[in-house]
């Protein structure tokens, strides 16, 4: 136990020795742009992996958590007069709701039906959002007001580095410590075998939708501060490819692993920014990348890496 | 009557698409239980070849041909160098696969040809062919008569021949037939080839009515996906009738309902079918053993 806890410790002080150092070595504030992206994206597939990873339940349309939020902050503001700090906030609570109100009947699903379940929510609340213009600006997107707190403007990509880097450092705490909680264990049971959870007195239909819940709020959240940072909104934040781009974070990463998830942020948003240089290669290597990383290692980078160096050490 | 009629023809006419995209899925998932996500870009790439080829000068069904046979290679190569080494990955880990290939498919058909809207003549002309009071393009008819021919042609493959045996007996248990000398191998690299053919012939046929580009995939195989489940994932009489079926939602949805909606009945209904039925309208119930 003291072991885990200090494992735990390890990591979190890692992450935050990571994302104090590295602006030590940016050339220019491009970089704090692309960073602040990878904070963001790994915040909300930390929670798609307390789902995916930890209760074994997978979303095909979490961008559409994603895009509440983001919606929620931009919507807020400018048509209901809400503090954008409040439509956060609301933002969440709405996510939460319709996780809670569409997991019962959803999380019945299994395996593929449950994928094409997940999917199909997803598709309804982008074309929602792509549909009622006059809420969201339609295909083209919409304005988002800057976020004021205390009377103090959170704007550029050198703020945000900070803002969005510190809410990592607050989501990967919270599913470290949710890991080690009855409720963690009960996800890890559910993901090895219903049955067997159900057997010893899992109430699985409660947990799998606490799991939903819980990682539809992290979605949501990472959504808003998106928002927030771009000043700007469209629809395509929550649509399909990018619910797919979660997933393949959550699984390239590792599933079960909160690092991992960090790691495949990383990977899948900093790549395609390297790649521009290869311009019209760009999609063709990235879908070659995700095969072949997925080839081999098709436990995820960080456990295929983490288990490569415990075979190391043993032999 | 005659409006009626004008929803329900155009509604076969997309459901048939989506029936032979989710045929493409079925016939892959029953064979080795890959959902593949690659699918669409089956029917990009049979539009999309068929079009540059024809525009270089090669008559039409020639260039038809061309463009099934390239499918094919593809569906060969994507079975070859992505799914046969991932072999007993997980099934998230191959559906990731596959999306890595729809992104690499279409990052290549955006190079080799372009990023532009394309349309191929429609096979015998545009004028409308008047249906007891219904306008209805010729091209419809091409679609519906060549998607009854690839799923009779199936059926017979499937039903009649000693190859399609194996394919059934593969799908049925993997293990079983190979103990009874079944290449399950083989029979893998066949259900893709397959796919992509009938995929190929989609596009081909749809290509003057839909227009085609490098990114049609994606809600193609969406939809796809969607009709294969509606039915039942690994039935394909299901996938034909979920195809049909999500077709005509979507016809009669936006012509009776809201345009604008079109793409969300589709979505509500299965939706709606899986609380009632989990496994789809004619999917078997499986009982799980523990």
């Amino acid at each position: 136990m003291r072991a885990l806890l200090n494992q735990r410790f390890i990591t979190l002080v890692v992450l935050a020795a990571v994302i104090a150092a590295l602006p030590l070595v940016f050339p220019s504030g491009y970089y704090f742009r692309v960073a602040s992206l990878v904070w963001v994206s790994a915040l909300a597939a930390i929670g798609l992996n307390i789902l995916m990873g930890q209760a074994g339940q997978v979303s095909l349309g979490h961008a559409a958590f994603f895009g509440i939020g983001a919606y929620a902050v931009a919507i807020g503001p400018t048509h209901l007069g809400i503090p954008p700090w409040a439509a956060l906030l609301v933002g969440a609570v709405l996510s939460g709701i319709l996780a809670y109100l569409v997991g019962r009947p959803i999380l019945r699903l299994k395996g593929h039906y449950l994928a094409i379940a997940t999917l199909g929510l997803g598709v309804l609340v982008a074309l929602v959002i792509t549909t009622e213009s006059r809420w969201t600006g339609g295909p083209d997107g919409m304005p988002v007001e800057r976020l004021t707190l205390f009377g103090w403007r959170v704007s550029g990509s050198y703020t945000w580095y900070w803002v969005t880097g510190g809410l990592l450092l607050i989501g990967t705490w919270i599913a470290l410590n949710l890991d080690e909680t009855p409720t963690g264990r009960a996800f890890r049971a559910l993901h090895d075998s219903e049955v067997a959870a159900q057997v010893v007195g899992v109430d699985v239909a409660r947990f799998k939708l606490q799991a939903f819940v819980i990682a539809a709020i992290y979605a949501s959240l990472a959504g808003s501060a998106l928002a927030f940072m771009n000043g700007f909104i469209n629809p395509d934040q929550a649509g399909f490819l990018h619910s797919v781009e979660l997933v393949t974070i959550v699984v390239l990463g590792g599933l079960g692993s909160v690092v991992g998830s960090i790691v495949g942020a990383a990977v899948l948003i900093t790549l395609p920014q390297a790649l521009t240089i290869f311009q019209e290669y760009e999609h063709l290597l990235l879908g070659l990348i995700i095969i072949v990383a997925m080839i081999f290692m098709r436990n995820g980078i960080v456990p295929s890496l983490s288990g490569l160096m415990v075979r190391r050490t043993r032999s | 009557m005659a409006e009626f009629l004008q929803f329900l023809i155009s509604g076969l006419t997309v459901g048939a698409v989506y029936a032979l995209v989710a045929l493409g899925f079925t016939l892959i998932y029953n064979a080795s239980g890959v959902v593949n996500f690659a699918q669409g870009e089956f029917v990009m790439l049979g539009g999309m070849v068929t079009v540059f080829v024809s525009a270089a000068g090669v008559p039409l069904p020639l260039a038809a041909v061309i463009a099934i046979g390239i499918a094919v290679a593809i569906g060969l190569l994507l079975h070859r160098f992505a799914i046969e080494p991932a072999r007993g990955a997980s099934a998230v880990t191959l559906i990731i696969i596959t999306i890595g290939a729809s992104i690499l498919l279409r990052g290549l058909a955006a190079i080799v040809f372009d990023k532009q809207f394309h349309k191929l003549p429609a096979f015998t002309g545009d004028a409308p062919v008047d249906v007891l009071g219904a306008a209805v393009q010729p091209q419809s008819f091409w679609v519906l008569g060549g998607t009854a021919v690839v799923v009779l042609a199936l059926y017979v493959f499937l039903e009649h021949t000693i190859t399609g045996k194996a394919v059934l007996a593969t799908a049925a248990n993997r293990l079983a037939a190979r103990l009874v000398g079944i290449n399950t191998t083989t029979i893998m690299a066949l259900a893709f080839g397959g796919s992509a053919a009938i995929g190929a012939i989609a596009g081909i046929l749809v290509t003057p009515i839909t227009l085609t580009s490098y990114d049609v995939g994606t809600l193609l195989a969406l939809k796809g996906f969607a009709a294969a489940m509606l039915g039942g994932m690994g039935n394909p009489v299901g996938a034909v009738v979920g195809g049909l079926l999500l077709g005509l939602l979507e016809a009669f949805g936006a012509g009776y309902i809201s345009s604008t909606y079109k793409d969300a009945f589709a979505f509500v209904v299965i939706l709606i079918v899986l609380f009632a039925a989990p496994q789809g309208l004619f999917g078997r119930r499986v009982v799980e053993r523990v």
